[in-house]
């Protein structure tokens, strides 16, 4: 909406500058010309001050020794892996926690956002007092008080707490036992894939017979079955085994089992938590974005409660959640960056921050940083963009 | 008229009263047992409270150490929450390393703030513009001499020096009367018909918005140096400012962007027929109308701009959050098992403070705003 939209007033009267298309030209060249100008001086003002502090530039440093240690990594490294290894290590335990912690925040956030809708008192006030504390108070400050004040003051590793299933918790963590699946589990993992091929086809088959005759099949709980079923079956008698590598406590430290240390849990705890409080939001906006009067229909139609809200409320309430849902993701995904405070060694920890230390490389390392961000923004908008396409409202 | 006439004789007695329909019992009934679901729901909830309420309340209050205790007894093994730690470093919380003698200029800013801001927030109030003008364009060139001195004989005091609560206040009011009007431009030039202009502010807002806020910091606290020209060196304060105010106004830009897609083009063309030209249309027609719409967001904007102070430390600064940990860490006359504990929740409460009246107030706003459209 801007001058140009006056439309075809080039009157001849009028004179050249007060034409609306002219005028418009002129505004750009002028916007366009100083930004360029902009963009050269920083260009020269960079090249001068690097010039000056007697630094290259170039990615070429990503091939070179980090010999740095990182504390946590899911891939293999030693002080001998090179720079751009740094940076998949990074990558890796951003989405590591990323992804852990969407799925715990969605599942606790519509927890939350449908117990604030509950008409019993306590469960509604609990969920409210829930969002209206956690949402109000920093991420960065929730992710001090559990590393600091919580994970950091648990006992010290010969004190350590027992928790069930021969796990413990101390200062340096949770020890959880490794399952060690022997060679004969590779026939589960096989029958599991059937199951679910299984119950892909079962669900096509189910639906094509309940639009042909209007016979109902029990799909859930036959698919849970199967699932649950098939692989117990087939683990049975192939004799697979699974064998669990417990935490054992030996002089200095356990020894066996995972760890997952106190940076990565206060990160996906205080992720989840922060995050699932605005979810809940969402999801409680959502629900009440459908008018009663749907409800009233489904209910005059004799659906029953589970169907009622399977088919008419949520479908209505998922295209209003969707869009505020995927911000959400994204924002935890970015967040996660603040791991960088409490040492969990995610992308800006290891690359904006001790890779740039030590190679001076400051433009390439937080390029290449935020060209990540972009790229998971990008990819989760696509994925999100998809399934609210297929949710969304079909208008004729 | 007719014989068939019909005359009561006798009364028909009282029907028993109709069950309660209001009162404590039938409201009992009706929000925590009106199912059998719902009652055990609410036995787990009372249970959970149970669990949770009495040793928070010891912490926070029965066996808390108040403000005039002292260490000795902050250590005790039974001892609560350490109120007398967040007393004795009070004035590190609210001024950072501001020097003592000082301290009345910060407070003298306060001060102003809240003479200058009160009113502005209270709609009865008359001379708005004369109080909004005084506070968007004199308060902060009074309080930035006053506070950084070295006129009138103020003492000269660097910024490296302004910390704790003044520095999170300082950000987030700069940030967010900087980024507000930011941000509109960037939505206008969202929505405008001229193609560079338009290609410029998608490409800004997408660019910041899909960055971390720590990113961005860490672009003005390494790189915002080296685009300057050799020997400028740049404020630390003014990195943060810079970092924190583009990648607000980019998230601004969209919530407004949001509001003037809510407005009808019947509106742009009626102002348009009345001879305005571009910006008197947006700011007579389109503008305050677009505004009241997204109340609530702008506020959620500055709500998460003030949160997202606490992450200057990359830059730093030590904004409260910054200077309760510094000295939970090296506090040592302080230390107790509770003293960090005590100093994160002082933080979060004060933070909590301040976010939560953001959103209430909005609240109240959105309500008085709330002209016409209501059926």
């Amino acid at each position: 909406m801007t001058a140009l939209d006056a439309g075809p007033s080039a009157a001849p009267k009028t004179y050249f500058f007060n034409d609306p298309v002219i005028r418009g030209i002129v505004y750009q060249i002028v916007v366009a010309a100083i930004l360029v100008a902009f963009i050269l001086w920083i260009i020269g003002n960079t090249a001068a001050n690097l010039a000056a502090q007697n630094k290259t530039t170039g990615f070429d440093f990503l091939w070179s020794t980090a010999g740095f240690d990182i504390s946590f990594t899911l891939l293999p490294w030693t002080r001998a892996s090179i720079y751009w290894q740094a940076f998949l290590v990074g990558i890796t335990n951003t989405l590591l926690v990323a992804f852990i912690g969407i799925i715990a925040a969605t599942l606790l956030g519509f927890t939350i956002g449908i117990a604030r809708l509950s008409s019993n008192f306590i469960v509604s006030s609990l969920a409210t007092v829930y969002v209206e504390t956690i949402r109000n108070i920093p991420l960065l400050l929730q992710l001090f008080f559990w590393y600091f004040a919580v994970l950091k003051t648990m006992p010290a590793v010969r004190a350590s707490y027992e928790l069930p299933f021969d796990s413990f918790i101390n200062q340096r963590g949770i020890f959880v036992p490794k399952p060690m699946p022997d060679e004969q589990f590779i026939f589960v993992w096989i029958a599991v894939a059937l199951a679910i091929a299984g119950v892909v086809a079962l669900r096509i088959w189910a639906r094509k017979r309940l639009e042909a005759t209007g016979k109902r099949f029990p799909v859930f709980l036959s698919a849970i079955a199967t699932l649950v079923l098939l692989p117990l079956l087939v683990g049975l008698l192939s004799g697979a085994n699974v064998a669990f590598e417990l935490p054992v406590l030996e002089r200095f430290n356990f020894k066996g089992g995972v760890q997952l240390p106190p940076e990565f849990l206060a990160l996906l705890f205080g992720l989840t938590i922060y995050t699932a409080s605005f979810i809940a939001e969402t999801v409680r906006g959502g629900i009440q974005a459908v008018s009663h009067g749907q409800t009233e229909a489904a209910q005059s139609l004799g659906l029953k409660e589970g169907d009622r809200l399977r088919l008419v409320i949520v479908p209505q309430a998922m295209r209003v959640i969707v869009p505020p849902l995927t911000s959400q993701y994204l924002n935890l995904t970015k967040n996660s960056s603040l791991g960088a405070a409490i040492g969990y060694p995610e992308l800006v920890n290891v690359f904006s921050g001790t890779a740039l230390n030590q190679t001076g490389r400051a433009i390439e390392c937080i390029a290449l940083t935020m060209l990540v961000y972009l790229t998971f923004s990008l990819i989760t908008s696509a994925i999100m963009n998809w399934y609210n396409a297929r949710v969304s409202l079909v208008e004729r | 008229m007719t014989d068939i006439g019909f005359v009561r004789s006798e009364l028909v007695p009282a029907k028993p009263a109709p069950n309660r329909t209001s009162g404590a019992v039938v409201w009992i009934q009706k929000n925590l047992f009106a199912t059998p679901l719902d009652a055990l729901l609410t036995v787990l909830g009372a249970l959970f409270l149970l669990w949770i309420v009495p040793p928070l309340f010891n912490f926070v209050i029965g066996h808390a150490v108040g403000p005039m205790g002292t260490v000795e007894e902050c250590r005790a093994i039974e001892a609560g929450a350490c109120w007398a730690y967040i007393y004795n470093e009070m004035e590190f919380f609210i001024y950072g390393f501001y020097d003592i003698p000082q301290q009345w200029r910060p407070n003298i800013v306060f001060a102003l703030g809240a003479l200058l801001f009160v009113p502005l927030l209270m709609p009865k109030l008359p001379y708005k513009r004369l109080n909004a003008a005084l506070f968007l364009f004199v308060y902060p060139i009074v309080s930035y001499f006053l506070l950084a001195g070295g006129v009138f004989g103020l003492s000269e005091m660097p910024t490296e020096k302004w910390g704790g609560l003044l520095i999170t206040l300082i950000i987030s009011v700069v940030g967010i009367t900087l980024s507000f009007p930011l941000g509109i431009v960037l939505a206008l030039g969202r929505q405008s018909s001229l193609p560079v202009i338009k290609t410029l502010c998608v490409a800004f807002i997408e660019l910041i918005r899909a960055v971390p806020l720590i990113t961005i910091l860490f672009m003005a606290s390494i790189m915002l140096p080296l685009f300057m020209p050799q020997g400028t060196t740049v404020d630390k304060l003014l990195r943060a400012l810079v970092g924190v105010t583009l990648f607000t106004s980019a998230y601004m830009a969209e919530v407004v962007r949001g509001g003037l897609q809510a407005i009808p083009r019947g509106q742009y063309e009626a102002a348009a027929s009345l001879g305005l030209g571009y910006w008197q249309r947006m700011y007579f027609i389109i503008l305050p109308q677009a505004l009241k719409h997204v109340i609530p967001g702008i506020v959620n904007n500055f709500i998460a701009l003030f949160k997202d102070t606490s992450l200057v430390y990359i830059v730093g600064m030590k904004d409260l959050l910054e200077a309760v940990k510094t000295k939970n860490d090296s506090a040592l006359e302080w230390q107790s098992a509770n003293t960090a504990t005590t100093g994160y929740l002082f933080a979060a409460m004060v933070f909590w403070a301040f976010c939560f009246s953001m959103s209430r107030y909005s609240m109240f706003m959105e309500r008085r705003l709330n002209t016409g459209h209501k059926r």
